[in-house]
């Protein structure tokens, strides 16, 4: 996940003073110092850091700070509000047109990922918010470019309008309105080439497809590895477009991300939505404040009951919740279990969303293997019917058995067996706890997204 | 006579279009860089910490890496100790010589490609996703054919959309084959087929292309192994140059790129990408001095001749251009 590095910089420097019963200034200036290159080392704009550690440094010395009973903790809260505010305090919505269709330009640098994202959004714009959208492909001038969205139209079955690569992208947007209207489409996101912000021709044409399709929303897509450059990029983009909204790419990388840090403090212009990964449903909403609690090791909890409750279906849960109480949980309920929390996205993202879990010891260089699961799903899929529900009565033939039909081997499938066991006793446990907790005033299983 | 004086009579004498081109592509570094430099003196009286700290960020807004920057301003501190030295113009003399160093401290690794004298020359590319790997094997293709070599292209990104067919329409606007299998077929096995085709039709060079990949994604790094060493296997001492492009405009990640790619695929040289675009293209410096990869081709432009070899010793006159003319007028 990006921010990484970043997060290991500011949450040592923050180890240091969060303890503290009295800080001085002098305290402050050397925490300063650390946070100061940290993000320069993270690519975050040069005067933007400057800025950012002005304003933190007067807060943390100011009264506030001072007097209050734990200064250790308020720093680090006056470092969280300024890093939220500096990616833009709220999440930002995407506009509706009170005539449809709403237009959107996608527009950037060459190899920003415009095309991947034009074709995310619309997805996204499709399965959450229920709308109808066409692509349009504009860039004329890369290579297969319009190959590209057409693909990318055809893996999600939405249309694509496109009249090659020999008319204008001008005209080529002009008819594509033309033709959502006609066939009532309710978004129209227009696909445009990539292209230097210097070029003055090719930002020309940008400037003739804007006064000519009004669009509402002009996103800048830009790549979350971009250096120093990446405000210079934005502002010029910006100063001839005017940008409503920013889509930052690539961030399942291992970049520090600055520029996420930098654009909207220069720009003013909102960080909308962020890709996370080459599938078509890696395009997530940005809220700076999540972000700004992941950087400092806090942990992104809202997000990780988000996506519990976009992916597992509540009866069932509720129905396994009751299954673990009578320690009646079988292999097939920690199949369907398992099969559940995949859905939520690749497992090592998910446990970094976790407060504090960049502390424990190895997880932070953690590369889960899929693989794996997929073994113990195949181990536990060769299993019959009878061993699932009693699996006590696996013998070591059996056993043979399973790890012959799952391409895996003996002590594999045992030590599945052994793990599941543990659980089944520590739901037993839990259970117990919970019937004597009840009488006593409550206590709860520790994970249930649905209380 | 001084490092610049040399620098500069070298490349005078080499009156060609390239440097031209060099100077061109390279005048946003170079006026971002120098000028700042020489604003900075101008506004010092003394040396001192501030001094210091702004310099810094000069050049970490040149996107040099991060511990390149620290250790030259590390360096520059104690020699400034050294010497005593109170006036900024003095100190500019130093830094101009200490960023020299640096960038001669990378081992001289020649920038030339391994081109196999007879046989076949199998040329991989890698780098992460929207660098300009495609276009650049479309430019290179064009610099080998209008050599007069053979050359075979081999569409290795099977997995991004419109990406075979975007390598297609370079391979018939230079006018070479491509080598092809389906969409989401296995890369490896491209390669296997392109390799056996190549060698069958006699050809002098195989461009290699591949799916963009980023660096943290162990799986698909594992999968680029597996392409590596399918060449491997089937032509000894094959690949013969694996070239990482990089995108000039990646920050302070254009680093731990190149060191991840290094150690999966091995890598023989870089190609650093949309140089023209940008004013920084700093991170030369830091993947000398720390890495040892040597630059071998720079992109300068769109267009299909834009793709220019690099030379370090123009670099480095680019980027101090201001520099050596400053030092001239003031010896006068």
């Amino acid at each position: 996940m990006a921010f990484e590095g970043l997060a290991d910089r500011l949450q040592n420097t923050i180890q240091k003073i969060r303890g503290k019963g009295k800080v001085n200034e002098a305290d402050v200036k050397e925490m300063m110092r650390e946070v100061r290159l940290a993000l320069l080392e993270a690519d975050v704009n040069f005067k933007v850091v400057k800025e950012f550690v002005k304003k933190v440094s007067e807060r943390a010395v100011g009264q506030e700070v001072m007097k209050s009973l734990t200064p250790g903790q308020q720093v680090i809260k006056v470092v969280k509000e300024e890093l939220t505010a500096l990616m833009g305090g709220e999440e930002s919505k995407i506009a509706v047109a009170s005539r449809p269709p709403t237009v959107i330009m996608m527009v950037g640098l060459q190899g920003a990922g415009k095309t991947t994202t034009t074709g995310k959004l619309a997805n996204l714009l499709r399965k959450k918010y229920n709308r109808n959208p066409m692509l349009v492909a504009a860039d004329i001038y890369r290579p297969a470019a319009i190959k590209q969205l057409e693909t990318l139209g055809k893996q999600l079955s939405m249309p694509v309008f496109s009249l090659g690569d020999q008319v204008s992208p001008v005209e080529i947007a002009k008819q594509a309105i033309a033709k959502a209207k006609e066939e009532h489409h309710d978004y129209v996101l227009i696909d445009t080439a990539g292209r230097l912000h210097v070029d003055e021709a090719l930002m020309g044409e940008l400037k003739d497809i804007k006064e000519l399709t009004k669009p509402d929303e002009i996103f800048l897509v830009v790549d979350a590895m971009t250096g120093q450059d990446a405000v210079n990029v934005a502002q010029s983009f910006n100063e001839q477009l005017g940008l409503t909204g920013v889509v930052l790419t690539k961030l399942d990388g291992d970049t520090r991300g600055g520029a996420a840090l930098s654009i909207r403090s220069v720009t003013q212009t909102p960080i909308k939505f962020v890709g996370l990964g080459e599938k078509m449903d890696a395009i997530e909403s940005f809220h700076p404040e999540r972000m700004a609690s992941r950087i400092l090791g806090m942990g992104d909890v809202l997000t990780l009951i988000e996506k519990a409750q976009a992916n597992v279906d509540e009866e069932k849960a509720k129905e396994l919740e009751k299954k673990m109480r009578t320690a009646s949980f079988t292999f097939d309920d920690f199949l369907e279990q398992l099969g559940q929390v995949r859905n939520m996205g690749p497992l090592d993202e998910l446990l970094k969303m976790m407060p504090g879990a960049n502390k424990i010891k190895g997880l932070n260089n953690l590369q889960i293997d899929e693989k794996q699961i997929s073994h113990v799903e195949a181990i536990i899929k060769s299993m019959t019917k009878e061993e699932k529900t009693h699996p006590e009565i696996i013998t070591a033939n059996r056993r043979k058995r399973i790890a012959k039909g799952s391409g895996t081997s003996v002590p594999e499938v045992n030590r599945l067996l052994k793990q599941f066991e543990d659980m089944k006793k520590m739901m037993k446990q839990m259970s117990n706890m919970q019937q004597k907790g009840k009488k006593k005033g409550g206590l709860k299983l520790p994970f249930n997204p649905f209380q | 006579m001084s490092f610049f004086k040399r620098l500069k009579e070298k490349i005078t004498k080499q009156t060609d279009t390239v440097t031209e081109k060099f100077k061109d592509g390279l005048t946003k570094t170079r006026d971002n860089f120098s000028s700042k430099v020489n604003d900075l003196v101008a506004r010092y009286r003394k040396v001192d910490e501030d001094f210091f700290e702004e310099l810094e960020e000069i050049l970490i807004q040149a996107d040099v890496g991060f511990d390149t920057v620290m250790e030259l301003i590390d360096e520059l501190k104690m020699e400034v100790k050294r010497k005593n030295i109170q006036d900024p113009a003095e100190v500019q003399g130093v830094i101009s010589e200490k960023l020299v160093e640096i960038y001669n401290s990378g081992n001289e690794a020649s920038s030339e490609l391994n081109i196999q004298e007879t046989g076949l020359t199998v040329i991989l590319f890698v780098g992460v996703n929207g660098v300009g790997k495609t276009t650049t094997i479309g430019k290179l293709a064009h610099k080998f054919k209008s050599e007069g070599k053979k050359v075979v292209l081999a569409a290795g990104d099977t997995f991004r959309a419109g990406a075979i067919e975007q390598l297609e329409v370079w391979g018939e606007r230079v006018g070479v084959d491509v080598i092809k299998q389906d969409a989401g077929s296995d890369p490896a096995a491209v390669m296997f087929d392109a390799i056996q085709a190549a060698k069958s039709r006699n050809t002098d060079i195989l461009l290699c292309d591949t799916a963009g990949r980023l660096q943290n994604k162990v799986n698909l790094m594992k999968e680029l192994e597996k392409v590596k060493r399918v060449i491997e296997r089937e032509i000894p001492g094959a690949p013969h140059e694996v070239l990482l492009v990089l995108d000039a405009t990646t920050g302070q990640n254009a680093m731990i790129q190149a060191k991840t790619f290094k150690e999966a695929t091995n890598v023989s040289g870089i190609v650093l990408t949309k140089l023209d675009g940008t004013a920084k293209g700093g991170i030369v410096l830091a993947i000398r001095n720390e890495l040892h990869i040597p630059v071998k081709f720079v992109g300068l432009g769109e267009k299909m001749d834009d793709l220019q070899e690099f030379d370090a010793e123009q670099y480095v006159y680019g980027l101090f251009a201001d520099l050596v003319e400053k030092e001239e007028l003031e010896e006068q």
